[in-house]
Formats: structure tokens, sequence, C-alpha cells
């Protein structure tokens, strides 16, 4: 049905043009479902976005040939591909709230995309775009039909960006990262729908993403992509059990799955040995965090204690909204509990409050390391200044004693020194993460607070990054505080684990013991949803 | 010291780039230098005395006199580019005024919110529902009718523009994660906010700032023209225009026109600025 051959796209940019994709060749039959798999970066959004010929600007194919069941995509003209767009191509983007438009109604938003191509007229449409809903299993489709975009969950955005995507039902689906930034229950959920409606309407799937576990589960053929070109394909049984190219074989020992080590992403990597637990270091007991909404108090946290003790690791899992970055944030003391009690060497870290807590002189004691790198760091800051920061305020060092300091926590982290003087839209997120964690690490702490720090990562660099991660626990005698969504890193770090929901916590206990035999139906849902790729 | 060194050369090295880059932003900033250039050495190069009244009165522009003689015989060539500097002082002070006193109200208002922000957004919202112009002749006519209240007044009258700006700038960027990792690094909320959010709302900041600069000659103009702020005999380009506007009808155009077109030419040069200076003050345009 699609035939893509040495296609080839390049980017006009200040320094000169660059090869995004430097001729690939892809096939995709009817019903196939074909995935992309590879790294910011690879050309795999390129390759999507050349199909639909919505480039950005400063993007040109330079030669190949797109043949989508005898239509030559690259020559043929605008007014043909907006037939085309839509109709028969489709295409779902990362972020379903972006790709909604704020304020419109999101039945309307559909009833746009049928009559534009005739699909509907203005009698009909209502009904059409209701049942559009309805396919795509949104309770309630008549109400919904009336919602705007920021009155529906994440999950929920992207079902109607489905129902969009596939209101005129396309022959080709073209999935671009249609779950990052979900719940793993949600991306389950989506995938399914995905799956499922892909099989009813005989559609061809396009699936891009970085995460191969995913493609494995749902894609019928997979191609590994990596700077611009094709290194490998098949299927996933194949590529999982034998990967010939190197860079497929990283990708696939990246990824992590259940009863995998953190030694084991990494090709060659050595077991790092876990250190050995002291006394409890921290105590949370009974925190409480309540706003005041305009409906009514919004209770966050409703009682949540659990102890840390040194040199521990404890996993807080939950989906988004369940409270577990609250917890992180007031441990950080960025902000105040409303209740409750957090004793820090057996000191109240409360007795000072969030907002004069840079004074005390425990601030460098507990420091974290925030979810998304590029965010965590100041713009106009070169690494050197972000890592420094902390030392400025916190050590006691002269200018060149701070110098040293900010070479020796580069070594630490892995970061190569002349990228000291860069600025972070100048370094790659693996490099950020690692500036990052240099600053955290900066002061010295005790506790280490991680806020999903490898969420943003791509496998490969979170692989990585964990491994660090380890390394500097055992090598400085570090407690961690590891928050994330996902039960397979925090399986591999953690030595216990506290499972949230709706700011309570629902199960806690040692990580191999809740995983293996989870006491509440919660998580079990949670492991249950986890991609398990045959690999 | 080696970093900074680096840092240091690659940011004039990025100036160039943005020079080179934009023809544009190359015209703008070498009409700046010519404005800056007659503002300081404007006084010691002019071919007349600007206060000197000679017996050849209202004649029109030719070799000796390029832009004709006023109605007292003064050189208005003369005139004209001896005003640059007092014009110049009078925006550059105002902006420099209002953007300090903008930046101050808009951090407060963005970064704590609440009673801060509905205090400092309703006044200046007050000051917005007045006509401008005619609040600022106001404050002159009440200060007292001297240069530096033509600079309050202007400045006052620009200080919401930036203080909005900033407001929104700061606000998004309240809840950000450098913020938050700038207060672990044991920085005040003061800090934080001077240091860290600040100077991530400058590239807007700078395009509002030509676009003010431009409104400030106008406006400083305007005021003179109208007899408010400077006054006569001292050279500026809105009384120039005044007094030349009644020598229109009677057929000597060249009072009135070469300082209303060198007024346009400072206004335009300011407003051509802006894009350069924005990507000259914005790290991500840096490779």
């Amino acid at each position: 049905m699609l035939k893509i051959q040495n296609l080839r796209v390049q980017f006009q940019t200040r320094n000169g043009p660059v090869d995004a994709v430097r001729g690939i060749d892809l096939m995709l039959g009817r019903g196939e479902t074909l995935g992309i798999v590879g790294e910011s970066g690879s050309g795999k959004s390129v390759t999507a976005f050349s199909i639909l010929q919505i480039l950005d600007q400063g993007g040109r194919i330079v030669s190949g040939e797109l043949n989508y069941s005898g239509v030559d995509l690259s020559n043929a003209s605008e007014r043909d591909l907006n037939d085309i767009r839509g109709r028969e191509i489709s295409m779902i983007f990362q972020n379903p709230r972006a790709a909604l438009n704020p304020i419109r109604k999101v039945g309307h938003q559909i009833e746009d995309v049928l009559r534009h191509h005739a699909q509907a007229t203005v009698q009909d449409a209502r009904a059409k775009a209701i049942a559009a809903l309805k396919e795509v299993q949104i309770k309630d489709a008549e109400a919904r039909y009336h919602a705007y975009p920021f009155e529906l969950s994440g999950g929920m955005c992207q079902r109607v960006v489905i129902a969009l995507a596939l209101a005129c039902k396309p022959q080709l689906l073209i999935a671009d990262e249609p779950t990052t930034g979900l719940d793993v229950t949600t991306q389950k959920t989506v995938m399914d729908l995905i799956q499922a409606l892909a099989h009813e309407r005989q559609m061809g799937v396009i699936l891009i993403t970085h995460d191969l576990g995913l493609a494995g589960q749902y894609c019928d053929r997979l191609v590994v992509m990596k700077d611009g070109a094709v290194v490998e394909s098949g299927a996933p049984e194949t590529l999982g059990r034998s990967a010939t190219h190197a860079y497929t074989q990283r990708l696939v020992a990246a990824t992590p799955h259940p009863g995998k080590t953190l030694h084991e992403l990494v090709l060659g990597g050595t077991e790092t040995p876990v250190p050995d637990q002291g006394d409890v270091l921290l105590s949370a007991q009974n925190v409480t965090k309540t706003y005041v909404g305009k409906s009514g108090p919004v209770h966050a946290l409703k009682g949540v204690s659990f102890d840390l003790r040194q040199g521990g690791c404890l996993g807080l899992v939950g989906e988004s909204g369940s409270g577990k970055s609250t917890v992180s944030s007031i441990i950080a003391r960025l902000q105040d509990p409303t209740d409750g009690a957090i004793l820090f060497e057996g000191a109240s870290l409360l007795d000072t409050s969030a907002k004069k807590f840079a004074r005390d002189p425990r601030r460098p004691q507990v420091q974290m390391v925030f979810q998304d790198a590029t965010d965590s760091l100041n713009p106009r800051h070169s690494a050197a200044q972000s890592i420094a920061e902390p030392l400025r305020h916190l050590g006691n060092l002269t200018n060149i004693q701070r110098r040293d300091r900010v070479h020796e926590l580069a070594e630490q982290v892995g970061l190569p020194s002349p990228l000291l003087t860069r600025l972070p839209h100048q370094l790659s997120e693996g490099q950020k993460a690692r500036v990052g964690i240099a600053r955290a690490l900066a002061v010295s702490p005790k506790l280490l607070i991680l806020d999903e720090p490898t969420a943003a990562l791509d496998v490969s660099i979170q692989a990585i990054v964990l491994n660090l991660l380890a390394t500097l626990r055992h090598q400085l005698n570090l407690t961690y505080l590891f928050v994330s969504h996902d039960l397979a890193v925090i399986q591999m770090l953690c030595d216990s684990v506290a499972v949230m929901r709706q700011g309570q916590i629902e199960e806690m206990g040692e990580t191999s013991q809740v995983l293996n035999a989870p006491e509440t139906a919660y998580t079990r849902s949670l492991i249950d949803a986890a991609p398990v790729p045959i690999m | 010291m080696t970093t900074e060194h680096a840092q240091n050369q690659s940011f004039a090295g990025h100036v160039g780039y943005v020079l080179r880059a934009n023809p544009v932003t190359m015209l703008a900033f070498a009409m700046l230098g010519f404005l800056i250039i007659c503002a300081i050495f404007g006084p010691s190069f002019v071919p007349f005395d600007p206060l000197a009244s000679g017996d050849q009165i209202l004649q029109p522009p030719s070799w000796a006199h390029w832009f004709g003689t006023d109605h007292l015989g003064r050189d208005v060539f003369s005139r004209v580019i001896v005003a640059t500097r007092l014009d110049m002082a009078i925006s550059i002070g105002a902006v420099a005024l209002s953007f300090v006193a903008g930046s101050i109200l808009g951090c407060a208002a963005g970064f704590w919110g609440g009673w801060w922000d509905a205090v400092i957004s309703r006044g200046l919202d007050m000051i917005m529902a007045f006509p401008l112009f005619v609040l600022a002749m106001g404050i002159v006519a009440a200060l007292g009718n001297t240069v530096e209240n033509v600079i309050y007044a202007t400045a006052v009258i620009n200080t919401p523009f930036y203080a909005r700006v900033v407001r929104a700038e700061v606000n998004i960027r309240r809840e950000a994660g450098f913020v938050q990792a700038a207060k672990l690094a044991g920085n005040s909320d003061l800090r934080v906010v001077a240091l860290h959010i600040f100077p991530n709302a400058l590239p807007p900041m700078m395009v509002q700032v030509s676009l003010n600069m431009g409104w400030a000659v106008l406006n400083a103009a305007g005021l003179s023209f109208i007899g408010l702020g400077v006054r006569p005999p001292t050279p500026e380009w809105g009384i120039m225009v005044a007094e030349g506007a009644n020598y229109i009808i009677s057929g000597e155009w060249w009072l009135a026109v070469f300082p209303g077109l060198w007024l346009m030419f400072a206004v335009f040069t300011f407003n051509l600025l802006g894009d350069g200076l924005r990507d000259i003050v914005d790290p991500r345009q840096r490779r």
C-alpha cells in the first residue's frame, strides 16, 4: 500500500544543510502494523512528516519516491494532498492537548474534519461525530461531544485525537509517539484501542516510538532507525532474539522489563554493589497536603508515612495525580505540608518553613534531580554555571576551588569537560540529565530525591543514567527517594517500593515482594499494564 | 578566566552573526550608530552655531544652508543635528526609567501574585486607562515645565507596557524546573526572581524597548510641540516642527519638514532595532 524508496530529507540550518533522513526504504501492506523505532534525532518523525508532506520550514525532500496506492506523494499537488491527508492517510501526534484546538468543543472539531472531506452533511455531522467518539470507547459520548479539551484527561484527549484521525476512515494511520506522557494503564488502553480499530478496518498503521518494548508488543514488523538510516528490520521476535546490528542489540538490552537487572541494560555492564543500610535517615509521618480549590478543598495527600534508611532507595510509584510529586517536593522542602511530621536524622525538617529553608543548614543535605532536564536548567546559564550554582550559595569555596569541584563533578557524572561552557540548548538530553545530577550532587547531599529523572530520556540513555545513579549511590553512600511511574525501572534500582494512589500509599514493602506478589488489585493492574515484550 | 574569555568571544561572534544574518538589523544598527555619532559629536562639527541668528532669514535649502534657514536666520541643519543629543537623552532616560520601574513592578506582580499582583496590575490599568499623551501633559504641567519632568512623565506612561511583559514572562516561569532548582541551591526568593527568572524575560523586553524608544522620542517632541518641556530657543525637533508649522502656508516648507523627517528617521531606526536586539540577548539563538 505504501512504498518508500531511497527517501532523503535535508534541513537547512545555520551550520549548513543537515541530512535528517539518508536514503531509507519502507514497505507497508494493507492491515499491517509497522513500528519505526529509534531515538530522538534518528529521523523517524521526519520520515512520517515526509509521507504527509508536512515538513517544517527548511526541510526538503531531496530525492526518493513516496508511493501511496499508486499516487506519487512527493509530486502530488497541494490540492490532491489535502484530499489525501485525513481521508486516506491520517496522523496522531505526540501531545494530544497540543493537537486539539483548545477553544473548540471536541465534537465540533470532529465535525470539521468530516465536513471538510465531505463525509458528512450539516444534518448528520453531529450524529456521525458522536458515533466517532463512541468508536474510540468514550463513555457518555453525547455529553463529551460538548466538552472542551481542557475538561478531559490526557488519555481522553488522545482518544479524541484518535477519533479525529479515524473519522474519515483512512487506510493508513501514522501514530507518532501516541502514548508518550500518558500513564502506563492509559497507554495500554490507548494502544489496545488503536490495535483493535486497525484490525477491524484492515488499516495500515505506522507506529513511531522510542520504546522498543511497546513497539514489540503491538507491531507485526519493526524497523530500527539510527542517524536517518534504517539499521535493521524484521519481526519483533527475531529482532529481540537475534539482532545482528550492534545498535539494535544495545537498544534491546537497554529496554527494561521485569526480571532484568540494572547492569544488563548496558552491554558489558558490571554489577554495582548495593550499599549497606544504616539507621533511619528520613521519616515521613502522616504527611497531608490540602489545597484550597474553587469547589472545596482538594486533598492531594491524605496521610503518607514511610521510613527511609541511610543508604536505601525507596521507589514511589503511581499515576499522574497520585500525589507522588507532591511528596517529593514537600520532602525537598519546596513546599510545606498541611499537617504531619518529617524527621531527618531524628530532627524535624518542618521547623524551618519552605520559604526560609534556603538558609537552613540542612539545605545542602537534601537535594533533588528534576523530571525534565531541559526545563530544570536555566536557558541562560552554561553547564558549569548550573553545576556551580549550589556551591555558590551553600558551599564555602574560593573561585578556584569551585571551578575544580565543578570539573570533579563533571567527571563523576561522565560529562566531558569541554561541554561545560555550553548552554543547555547546545547539549543533548542525556548530557542535560548529567548536568542536573551533577548539580544535585555538588553540595554532597545525604538524601537525593529523584523525580522521574529518566522519564524524558531515550531508553539507551536511560540505561546509562540509571547505571550512573546506582554507581553514585554506592560510591557516595547516598540515600535515594526515587519517584517514577515505571515499575520496571523501580524494580531494578530500588530495594523498597511504595505504590501511591489518590494521595495515599496503597501498598509498601520490599520491591521483589510487592512486584511478585502484589496484595492490592491496583498494584496488580499497574504491573499488568506495563508492556512485556516478547524479547 | 578561560571560560569567561571563551564566552565573551562567542558573544561577540554571536552579535556578528545576528548582524550578518539579517541585513535589516545591520542597517538598523548602522542608522543607530549614525544617530549616536550625531548626538556625541554633532555640536562640534555643525557648520553654524545653532543659536546664533543671522541676517539671511527664511532662505530655502542651498549649498551653504543644506536645510535652509529659519525666521531668525538660524541654520536649520545645524539645529536639527544638535537637537539629536537632547532628544536621544530624553528618550533613553525615559525608557531606562520605565524599564527599571516596569521590571520591578512586573517581577513582584508575576512572582508573588495574589495581593501584589492585584494591587500592581490594577494600578497599571489605571494609568493605561488615561489617554497617555494627555496624562504626560498633565504630569509635566503639574510638576513644572522642565526637561527632567518630561523624562519622568514619559517614563510613567511607558511603565505599564514593561510591567505587563515582565509580569507575563515571570509568571510562566514561576514554577519552572530551573526555578525550583535555584531554590534548592540556596537562593532566596528575591535572588531567584532577579537572577534566574528576570534575565529570561529579556528577549521580549528588548522588542518592547525598541518600540518604546520610538514612542518616547515622539512623546518628547509632541510635548515640546505644544509648548511643554523644552523651551525655545533650545534646538529640539518638536519645537522646530511647531515653529516651522506656521510658515508652511507661506511656502517655507523646509522649517518643519527637515526636523520632521529627522524625527521620523530616529523613530524608524528604533523600531527596526527590535528584532536584532532580541536575537542578541536570546541565548537560544547561539550555536
